[in-house]
């Protein structure tokens, strides 16, 4: 199985490529092992405002005033980010402002840390729950394109918009195993 | 104890303030920023706690010919700390936020907050490494800090104390959509603030 940490190398990329294309300059992320090569392509360019967060909330409302200011943004979090989002998802709904976020999986396919799973059986229900649309990707040739549908739900349609990367696609680290 | 009145200091701050962005955070901030005009150019949160901080950041990034200062309270403020360590990796030069400080949480009564026993939000700012940073007391200190808030110099930080006074509410526009498209369509044109 892939191991987690360079999981998205072969769909990162081509999802900086679509945020470059959209004009997504800021983007805010707390890390995860399956964005690890989409966050060092966005902090090594220089177009573009790279953000670590403190905490997933923050970057909601990072998005919220950049869209005020006229600039698209876009959210990376691990899914354990999303149940600290939940209030601050009433700024973009109540402001009827464009919103997108990628969140990496945990909990769910090959788990070995229970402790993730909570959230991770959570997350499309609370997100949808906040209001957000929510697209899952199972499969490397469909991430690029299911970003894209996003990217334009978002800012065309101005809707609150989440891509839900799954375990499957991103490969789920073991480190009982001995995974790195 | 500051002696200092929370609408004066604001009307103060204000004053010939041009094409200022303000965000004011929610509560008693909204309330003392709605008294001196409602205004294209101010966005007033009546939720999202904790995220003023980070709502200035956005719009400083995304506008940063603009200036942009954030008003809001200890309370809100003390729910965003993290905030000001992002804020001071970003370092954005027109950036610049201003808390009143009544040490209460005065909407739900009066209760106290974490800096009236002695959680110094200044210091805190100033250890997240945010450059400019000043605590105010006095009125004669308040020239100094609207000043700040006109320059280019990098992120300022500021608390202001304020005698923990219940006034009325002056109340700005609660329709969120409402308070987003006039702001884009000021800071980026109408047409522009149609889109996405």
């Amino acid at each position: 199985m892939m191991n987690a940490s360079d999981s998205s190398k072969d769909w990162a990329d081509g999802v900086h490529e679509l945020f470059k294309t959209h004009q997504v300059d800021i983007v805010s992320f707390v890390p995860d092992g399956g964005l690890r090569r989409l966050i060092a392509l966005c902090q090594a360019d220089p177009g573009m405002h790279a953000v670590t967060l403190t905490t997933e909330q923050e970057g909601i409302a990072l998005a919220a005033g950049a869209f005020l200011g006229g600039k698209r943004a876009a959210l990376l979090m691990q899914s354990s980010g999303v149940g600290n989002c939940v209030n601050m998802l009433s700024l973009p709904r109540v402001c009827n402002m464009a919103f997108l976020s990628l969140i990496t999986m945990r909990g769910e396919w090959g788990e070995f840390n229970p402790w993730q799973i909570p959230m991770g059986q959570s997350t499309p229900t609370v997100l949808e729950a906040c209001g957000v649309f929510v697209y899952r990707v199972d499969t490397t040739e469909d991430v690029v394109p299911t970003v894209e549908a996003a990217l334009l739900l978002a800012f065309q349609s101005r809707r609150r918009v989440a891509v839900l990367l799954s375990q499957k696609l991103l490969g789920a680290k073991n480190f009982a195993r001995g995974d790195k | 104890m500051s002696m200092l009145h929370r609408r004066d200091v604001v009307r103060d701050l204000l004053r010939g303030r041009g094409d200022l962005v303000v965000v004011a955070g929610l509560g008693a901030p909204a309330y003392d920023v709605a008294a001196c005009g409602d205004e294209a150019l101010n966005f007033s949160l009546w939720g999202a706690m904790g995220g003023a901080a980070m709502v200035g950041l956005g719009l400083a990034l995304a506008q940063p010919e603009r200036n942009v200062l954030v008003l809001t309270g200890d309370g809100e403020m003390l729910m965003g700390l993290g905030s000001l360590a992002t804020i001071a990796t970003q370092h954005p030069p027109n950036l610049h936020i201003v808390v009143l400080d009544n040490e209460r949480y005065g909407e739900t009564g009066q209760q106290a907050t974490h800096t009236s026993a002695g959680a110094d939000l200044a210091a805190i700012a100033l250890a997240c490494g945010i450059p400019h940073v000043r605590t105010v007391r006095q009125a004669d200190e308040l020239v100094a800090l609207q000043n700040d808030l006109y320059r280019r110099a990098g992120v300022s930080f500021a608390v202001v104390k304020i005698l923990p006074e219940d006034l009325p509410r002056v109340l700005p526009p609660r329709d969120g959509a409402f308070l987003t498209q006039r702001l884009r369509a000021e800071l980026i044109g109408a047409e522009r603030a149609l889109e996405g």
